[in-house]
């Protein structure tokens, strides 16, 4: 095969056994690979409860990774959500998914559990199983220095999890290289459940290309898109301030979460945007391999740059005010192998709850309990629905399906409601990301004030997505390209003929499975949903903005288009006639 | 829906490129709606069912672009690739169908985001906005009346003009000599302007009157106007006859990220700004200044088929140069071509892609310049074609 090596890395931790699995060609096809891939393998698996050791854990590559498609250094993780209990996939940046092809996989699943603490060693000449207890405590970046000092992995690439997940957080994520982040929905835990404290990988072998003329043909046309993007490559755009740069706009549409999204708007927000940053830590850009963007800062004195969910749910959100705060927070969870987006909202649950306002320090020292799994922090670990609801309050917990919110108010871009509700991981914004349309103009502006007509857009933005996960290319170059110039750079590798359609046809039946999983497991229309206060409280307006509550008879209105758009019955689950002409098993 | 529909017919008829009553303009969201009824709503219905979209527009242009647009699809096989910037870089190839059914349209709309019928008109459609299906109509059309100019004059400079173009040439000049409105002439409020609301009402005006006179199509091109360390400048994908809300402030120190919103052009124009006296930019797309531009007759020219990048001869039309350079900023971007050309100059014009006016106050003289380029442009067109006269393309 061109693109795919063709071989899938089994892996039984309880047995400490590993087999090669191969695939046929059709279910690469079907499936492309990253998320589409993951979902095929662990589908009649989804039953299981996360912390089953028959429960896989996947990582996934795409045929795109390992040539030289723009954006191909991605991956995707796949398992079940300690936090949520859904589907949960991460799309990873850093080197894996480009390193991972080198050794000669497509990707890993890891099944069963370890007796003791474990890691994963691959190269193209052979697997290892070994015993990782010394690195056990460690914070991220001491691991990563030393996993990176073997010289077996010289160049290698290194999937590991910290205290976090150690310590039992369920928001705990699985760290890459040091800097990347599957960062959502608990998936470190998943991997500290089955004892596996790192995957280390080395390899050199070449991905075949079908056609590389083409593929430059392909390239070509997709880098000038990139050029043309203000948002990726413009003076104000993430090449230069990182995700950051959406800081400023969500102040200007007064749409950034505040006080636990009590307001949108905070009043310190001006002195906190990516500007600031720069100017204060002296930034510097790296990025993924495979990407000329370059979206990562780093300061000058080797200081983590936030991105941009961090910088406002570490300010706006918890109400804090000093910059140094928040990137001595954002140093802390990533050390700590934790998403900052989950811990934001817990912490912010939490001062709501409590009624005091967190202090720098207490902010802080929270962050550190909730890593070590000590005091106040076991329990804020579990995440901001469980902590709510022990305190008899779940409504204050800005969730869906458990997962916290990002930093996206949804009255202030009203299809990221119903963005939020159908997501099939919960809380994410990934799924269709509407502020795509709706503040970011791409690829045309849409009405962020309205719900009307959104149930169909969000519908093909969740196909979309679920298409790029697979591919596995990065979101942020579809705010430039589309499906249609990397179906060509698709076809340039494999050698199939597929078109930008036909790939959103694949893209609605990798995301239909995820419903019919989430399904299985009792999700359904009470699910679909966002938290009480967007319909009852007001954001915070100004002169020229109305930050209006939402209207709860239109989301309910167009989250049943939704279903009918998507070939759901009226509570939400699939049906046989939509599974058959998908040819999935309902 | 029914508002949108309506604005988007109404938007096809106003900017001159449809007949009144004639587009057909549907909208999807759990069913499928159309701005009135038509017996070839059906068809269209089953090429909106296999496709994942959220938008179609169907309509056949007026005079000279459905001719133009069957000419072309006579004369293609599958597809046309014109070589302007709007299709090398979004619609990379327009592809034609011989009839009007979902089983010939659908295959092409998967690969591609809008087609010619032959002898019946365009199809486009949008996954997001009827925006979309819009922009891809008008860029077909723009893109298209491009080519058939441009290769035109290539022929007859090679002594074997087409005779099926040279035949219809006299009417669609004529035609186009109607597409145009009759009087271009405005009063443009004079600057400078030192408050944000006087800037805004005057871009608003200069967007509008660019539009009346055709010389943007959809929602290309941009307006700027420099003022209190600030760029004033278009958002990205603003219709320039729709500015109210979709100007961004962009403070030169790049204090705030606000504008990650603007046009794709803020660094080109903020150079422009600073490397003179100029305190307003205006950039259209009117086509006879991008025929122009693509037309060079140098022989054995090493940069040939790669002119829009790498072209390094100074060309000109009378005094406006004649740039390469990409959208955007990236290393052969307009960013790094533009500002040197127009530094002491009243404009330029971009290898396929449009012309950049400047004006030492306000829009006036931006506005002129345009309309003067524009005029220059398509004089010194049909001059070649007349008489067969090289243009200089030296200076």
């Amino acid at each position: 095969m061109h693109g795919w090596t063709g071989k899938i890395l089994k892996v039984n931790l309880t047995d400490k056994t590993t087999e090669e699995l191969r695939l046929p060609p059709d279910v690469y096809l079907r499936n492309i690979g990253g998320k589409g891939l993951s979902g095929e393998l662990l589908f009649e698996h989804f039953r299981h409860s996360w912390d089953d050791p028959q429960m896989p854990l996947a990582f996934m590559t795409g045929p795109l990774n390992n040539t030289s498609s723009p954006t191909s250094g991605r991956m995707t993780v796949m398992s079940r959500s300690p936090l949520t209990g859904a589907v949960c996939d991460a799309s990873v940046g850093g080197k894996m998914g480009t390193v991972l092809k080198r050794a000669g996989y497509d990707g890993i699943v890891v099944t069963g559990k370890s007796l003791d603490w474990c890691g994963l060693s691959i190269s193209e000449t052979g697997v290892s199983i070994g015993n990782a207890a010394h690195l056990t405590g460690l914070p991220i970046s001491e691991t990563h220095t030393q996993l990176a000092a073997d010289p077996a992995m010289k160049n290698g690439a290194h999937a590991m999890i910290g205290p976090a997940a150690e310590n039992g957080v369920r928001y705990a994520a699985i760290v890459f290289d040091g800097h990347y982040f599957a960062g959502r929905g608990g998936l470190g835990l998943v991997m500290a459940e089955k004892k596996l404290k790192f995957i280390s990988v080395n390899g050199s072998l070449k991905t075949e290309v079908f056609d590389p003329d083409e593929l430059k043909a392909a390239q070509e046309e997709i880098f000038r898109l990139v050029s043309a993007s203000p948002m990726l490559t413009g003076d104000l755009g993430i090449t230069n301030y990182g995700t950051g740069a959406l800081y400023d706009l969500m102040r200007s549409r007064r749409m950034m979460p505040t006080n636990n999204f009590r307001q949108t708007y905070f009043e310190h927000s001006p002195s906190m945007n990516a500007y600031a940053y720069k100017k204060q830590y002296v930034t510097k850009k790296f990025g993924c391999a495979g990407c000329h963007i370059l979206c990562k800062k780093v300061g000058a004195k080797g200081e983590i740059i936030p991105e941009f969910e961090t910088m406002s749910h570490f300010s706006a959100l918890v109400g804090n005010s000093d910059l140094d705060v928040v990137v001595e927070a954002n140093r802390i969870c990533n050390e700590a192998g934790m998403d900052t987006i989950s811990a934001g909202v817990t912490l912010a649950t939490y001062a709501e709850l409590t009624g005091q306002a967190l202090s720098a320090e207490n902010f802080l020292q929270l962050l550190d309990s909730i890593a070590s799994g000590q005091g106040e922090g076991v329990a804020l670990g579990q995440g901001a629905l469980r902590f709510a609801t022990e305190s008899g309050r779940p409504q204050v917990a800005m969730v869906s399906k458990g997962m916290e919110f990002p930093a996206y108010d949804p009255r202030g871009a009203q299809g990221m409601a119903l963005a939020y509700a159908t997501s099939t991981r919960g809380g994410c914004h990934l799924r269709a990301y509407p502020i795509s349309h709706e503040i970011l103009r791409k690829p045309v502006a849409t009405d962020r004030f309205s719900l009307s007509g959104k149930a169909r857009i969000i519908k093909i933005s969740e196909d979309m997505n679920a298409v790029v996960d697979s591919l596995t290319a990065c979101k942020f170059l579809f705010f430039a390209a589309s499906l249609e110039e990397y179906a060509r750079a698709l076809n340039a590798v494999t050698g199939m003929q597929t078109s930008a359609q036909e790939l959103l046809k694949l893209g609605e039946r990798i995301y239909y499975r995820e419903r019919i999983m989430n399904a299985r497991n009792g999700f359904g229309v009470n699910d679909d949903d966002i938290p009480a206060r967007f319909f009852e409280e007001s954001g915070s307006s100004s002169e020229a903005i109305l930050i209006a509550p939402l209207k709860r008879s239109e989301f309910l209105e167009e989250r049943a288009a939704y279903y009918r758009i998507r070939g759901l019955d009226e509570q939400g689950l699939p049906t046989a006639e939509k599974c058959a002409e998908l040819g999935l098993p309902c | 829906m029914l508002k949108l529909l309506t604005k988007y017919e109404q938007k096809l008829v106003d900017h001159g490129l449809c007949a009144s009553g004639t587009p057909l303009v549907g909208g999807v969201n759990d069913a499928v709606i159309w701005n009135r009824e038509d017996p070839l709503s059906e068809e269209l219905e089953k090429i909106i069912a296999g496709l994942n979209i959220n938008s179609l527009i169907f309509a056949r242009p007026v005079e000279p672009f459905c001719s133009i647009l069957n000419y072309l699809a006579r004369h293609s096989d599958t597809e046309f690739v014109p070589e302007d910037t709007e299709t090398r870089t979004f619609l990379h190839s327009i592809p034609v169908a011989r009839s009007l059914t979902a089983t010939e349209i659908i295959p092409l709309l998967q690969k591609r985001k809008g087609c010619v019928v032959a002898e019946y008109g365009i199809i486009s459609f949008g996954t997001v906005s009827l925006e979309q299906a819009f922009v891809v109509f008008s860029s077909i059309i723009f893109s298209a009346f491009v080519k058939f100019f441009v290769d035109y004059a290539y022929a007859q400079q090679a002594g074997a003009p087409d005779p099926d173009a040279e035949k219809m040439l006299p009417e669609v000049l004529a035609a186009y000599d109607q597409f145009l409105p009759d009087d271009v002439e405005v009063e443009l409020i004079t600057g400078d302007f030192l408050n944000s609301d006087d800037i805004v009402r005057a871009m608003i005006q200069a967007g509008q009157a660019t539009v009346n006179a055709r010389m943007v199509d959809s929602f290309f091109g941009n307006i700027s106007y420099f003022a209190n360390d600030t760029v004033y400048i278009s958002q990205t994908g603003s219709s320039m006859d729709e500015l109210e809300s979709c100007i961004d402030a962009c403070p030169l120190d790049d204090s705030a990220c606000t504008g990650i919103t603007a046009s794709s052009e803020l660094l080109a124009h903020r150079d422009i700004y600073l490397g003179g006296s100029n305190l307003a930019i205006l950039h259209g797309h009117p086509k006879f200044s991008v025929i122009m531009s693509m037309l060079c007759f140098e022989t054995d020219c090493k940069n040939r088929g790669k002119c829009h990048i790498k072209c390094d001869k100074p060309r000109f039309v009378d005094d406006i140069p004649v740039i390469p350079g990409e959208v955007g900023s990236g290393p052969r971007g307009l960013s790094n071509t533009l500002p040197p050309a127009v530094q002491g100059r009243r404009g330029a014009i971009v290898y396929g892609h449009g012309v950049f006016t400047v004006g030492q106050k306000d829009f006036r003289d931006a506005y002129a310049s345009l309309a003067e380029i524009e005029a220059l442009c398509r004089n010194t067109y049909l001059k070649i074609i007349s008489t067969g006269t090289e243009i200089s393309s030296q200076r």
